[in-house]
């Protein structure tokens, strides 16, 4: 599983297509994997367990979301 | 690009453009061949000297004239529903680039490996070179590689914009607080042009797009020269 996560990481070129999101607004695509980061990293970290799954969202989130939102949602 | 006295559509520089001329001209010569057809008509009907005082229906004209066009309806929506269901075809995307629309100026996120993000100001019609075009050229292009499936997505920080380029088929509004999606692949490598397309203050009309399109090998060295740049 550890493997799998690290060679899909690897492999990251852009968010793949979400099923959950196939039309055109995507600003729910942006929070959701932002929130998932968070909740991840927060889940992970209690259990004392590697972040590294968290990582993934942290690529998508990245590559959706626009840098100053994601700057003034850190600055709140 | 646009040339002086264009009427019709860019050359296409996708496929999805190239279909949308395709549909484009097949409802345009209907529309034509139609229009003819009745301004004919019109005109035989209002020259002419006979005069017939006993026709008054005729069920097989009539059936003829509600028949025909619910055909030619269906052969204009044949077409346009495959096109439209083409454009929402799932393609899995090989970059994702943002762009946010400021009054008045777009800037442009590369952010799928490291942070590159750049700002894109029209070039003023004085600070222009032989061979520039005017109201056009940006001083940092959006650079994509050809042959890829690309991802837009399009937002804005202040009031509505449009981010649109004729040649690639797109125009997709850019809406504060909104991500909209919209994805192309561009067949072959050059610089294409765009306007804002949504009124949003003064410089509404000075804030153009300008897409180049490079092979991919070339596009992994410009995105290098860009990070050490800025």
């Amino acid at each position: 599983m550890a493997e799998d996560i690290k060679a899909k990481l690897e492999n990251y070129h852009t968010a793949p297509f979400d099923t959950r999101f196939p039309n055109q607004n995507q600003t729910k695509n942006c929070w959701v994997n932002y929130v998932d980061y968070h909740r991840c990293q927060n889940a992970l970290t209690a259990k004392g367990a590697d972040t590294t799954p968290c990582e993934w969202y942290r690529r998508v989130y990245t590559s959706l979301c626009p840098m100053a939102w994601i700057n003034s949602v850190i600055h709140e | 690009m646009a040339y002086p006295l264009q009427l019709g559509l860019q050359d296409a520089t996708s496929p999805l453009m190239e279909e949308l001329i395709q549909f484009h001209d097949h409802t345009l010569m209907i529309a034509l061949l139609l229009s003819t057809m009745v301004f004919y008509t019109i005109l035989t009907t209002v020259t002419t000297k006979l005069t017939n005082k006993n026709m008054l229906d005729s069920q097989g004209i009539e059936t003829i004239w509600t028949i025909a066009p619910a055909l030619i309806l269906i052969l204009i929506a044949m077409p346009s529903l495959r096109v439209l269901y083409m454009m929402d075809e799932v393609n899995n995307p090989h970059l994702t680039v943002k762009t946010i629309g400021h009054q008045w100026y777009w800037s442009y996120e590369y952010t799928d490996y490291k942070n590159l993000e750049f700002d894109s100001y029209m070039i003023p019609t004085q600070d222009l070179i032989p061979g520039q075009f005017r109201l056009l050229e940006t001083d940092h292009r959006m650079v994509v590689p050809t042959d890829s499936p690309v991802r837009m997505l399009i937002t804005a920080d202040d009031v509505i914009h449009s981010w649109a380029v004729p040649t690639l088929g797109e125009k997709m509004d850019a809406i504060p607080g909104r991500l909209n999606q919209t994805t192309f692949v561009v067949s072959h490598p050059g610089v294409f042009y765009g306007q804002c397309s949504e009124i949003c203050g003064a410089n509404h009309s000075f804030m153009p797009i300008s897409v180049e399109a490079i092979p991919l090998i070339h596009f992994e060295d410009w995105s290098t020269s860009m990070l050490a740049k800025i």
